[in-house]
């Protein structure tokens, strides 16, 4: 693999983040490098939402840098806003807006936050809503779309803002089984596109397919990092091994 | 109660209570008193037109008057309300350190009181009439409750909804503007229809500042004739009348929105 020769998305190094007396993040490091797919896997309190959502800085770090697209979120000089409209995330409750359209909810901040024009930004929207199949969907409101419709809707809202990184946040998780698999569709057909990713998620086949490297945290630390191969078929460290005698 | 729970209760002052479409008590209840109160009045004036029907003629402008205060306040508020909520969420300690003050030293200081302190207080810098000095009086009380409806309705909206707007690159503006805001306005409209109410019920009481508002009309109706228990019998069936029609529209407007949902 030929990756530290490309550029770095993100370089996270040595974070910390605390919640009174309990430590989320206990020096955390990790580089997410142009183009790559990164799978953040471990149990529930491990802190893998905490490290995705500190990216974007939807939560706040007490110690450590982080830097995305060349860009260090805790340089007072740097716009959080600028760093965030590089930077697309999904939630696991989706989050549409509910109050405004399909269209509107991928229109909405290609206005507002990019300025373009509005039949611009429709043009745009409508094209990603082709791509994740609903496109017949674009006047309805999100109350009326399944989940796994939503999460569709809600990705390509991300993607109208042409990210350069995505954050996944445990996407397919409050979806019922069978909506899984649309979703995990919309996913993979992203990545054989070149989009850099880093994907919180219990969804191992989704890792084993699409995973450039596996991240395995556990109590706030990395503890297992390597191609899915060595991760599925030959962890090294103890918990590493437990979790996936419990999950598989 | 779990805190989540908690706050997606915002029940505020005591305006009317709202007939729901479900509790078919409460509506029959309301359905008595609406209809019970222009049967009494009707009756009242087709048995003993002297007095009632003299009362009955010399209150209308006292209506007009408790409507103009009612309306000016509440829509004086509603501005307040939003200035004073926005500064109670607010990072920027100065503001918010402002807004919290106003909602704390008005919340403790009886309306009665704040009217006559405002009507006097502004006397003394300039000459308003007694209806603007009585209408900023009312707004800026309610401006404070309203603060605290406004505060909590920005509040009711879930946290996700921030968060994807932040996400998407919108700074804390445009998130309030395009998506917590017009989301805010459905959960806070019942509310101030609730503030509504009890503000037209509270603006009987300016007219002890020389506003000739329909209690005042009917004070001074009684005072000439000596028919005090008529004249207040009538007032006040006026006054329930007008309050209950009020709830009934605050209660189906409350429904749409709740469908709409």
């Amino acid at each position: 693999m030929s990756t530290n020769s490309r550029r770095k998305m993100v370089e996270a190094k040595e974070i910390i983040k605390v919640y009174g007396s309990f430590r989320a993040l206990d020096r955390v490091s990790l580089d997410i490098y142009d183009g790559e797919k990164v799978v953040i896997i471990g149990p529930s309190g491990s802190g893998k939402s905490t490290l995705l959502r500190s990216i974007n800085r939807l939560e706040e770090i007490d110690r450590g840098t982080i830097v995305v697209d060349g860009m260090d979120l805790y340089d007072p000089k740097t716009d959080i806003t600028k760093v965030r409209e590089e930077v697309g995330m999904v939630f696991q409750s989706f989050n549409l807006f509910p109050h405004k359209t399909v269209l509107e909810n991928l229109t909405l901040a290609q206005i507002v936050v990019r300025k373009r024009s509005k039949q611009e930004a429709e043009e745009k929207a409508m094209m990603l809503l082709e791509r994740v199949g609903l496109a017949a969907k674009a006047k309805s409101y999100p109350g009326k779309l399944s989940g796994g419709q939503q999460q569709r809707v809600a990705i390509a809202r991300s993607l109208a803002m042409d990210p350069k990184l995505m954050l996944f946040d445990e996407p397919t998780s409050a979806l019922d089984p069978e909506m899984i698999g649309e979703v995990l569709d919309v996913m993979k057909d992203l990545a054989k596109d070149g989009m850099t990713m880093a994907v919180v998620t219990h969804e191992m086949g989704f890792a084993r397919e699409v995973a450039d490297r596996v991240i395995f945290m556990d109590a706030g630390r990395i503890v297992e990092e390597g191609t899915p191969e060595h991760f599925f078929t030959a962890p090294t460290h103890e918990r590493a091994k437990l979790f996936l005698s419990q999950i598989l | 109660m779990s805190t989540e729970a908690k706050k997606q209760i915002i029940d505020v002052g005591d305006g009317a209570a709202i007939p729901r479409k479900s509790d078919r008590g409460l509506f029959t209840a309301w359905r008595i008193a609406f209809f019970g109160a222009i049967g009494t009045i009707a009756y009242l004036v087709w048995s003993k037109p002297d007095p009632y029907l003299n009362i009955i003629k010399f209150v209308p402008d006292g209506i007009a008057v408790t409507f103009q205060v009612t309306l000016g306040a509440i829509l004086l508020a509603i501005v307040i309300g939003l200035i004073t909520g926005l500064g109670r969420i607010s990072k920027n300690r100065f503001f918010n350190g402002v807004a919290s003050l106003y909602v704390e030293v008005i919340r403790g200081i009886p309306l009665l009181v704040q009217i006559f302190y405002i009507y006097y207080a502004l006397g003394t810098i300039v000459k308003v009439p007694a209806i603007l000095s009585a209408i900023i009086a009312m707004a800026v009380c309610y401006g404070a409750y309203m603060g605290e409806v406004v505060r909590a309705g920005i509040e009711s909206i879930a946290k996700g909804q921030r968060e994807a707007a932040l996400s998407l690159g919108m700074n804390g503006r445009q998130t309030m503007i395009h998506v917590i805001l017009p989301q805010a306005v459905k959960v806070i409209l019942p509310p101030v229809g609730n503030e509504f109410i009890a503000l037209l019920k509270d603006s009987s009481l300016v007219s002890i500042i020389a506003v000739a508002d329909l209690l005042r009309r009917g004070r001074e109706y009684a005072s000439e004739s000596f028919t005090y228990f008529e004249t207040y019998t009538v007032i006040a069936l006026i006054y329930l009348i007008i309050t209950l029609f009020f709830s009934k529209i605050i209660g189906v407007m409350e429904e749409r929105v709740s469908v709409n949902k």
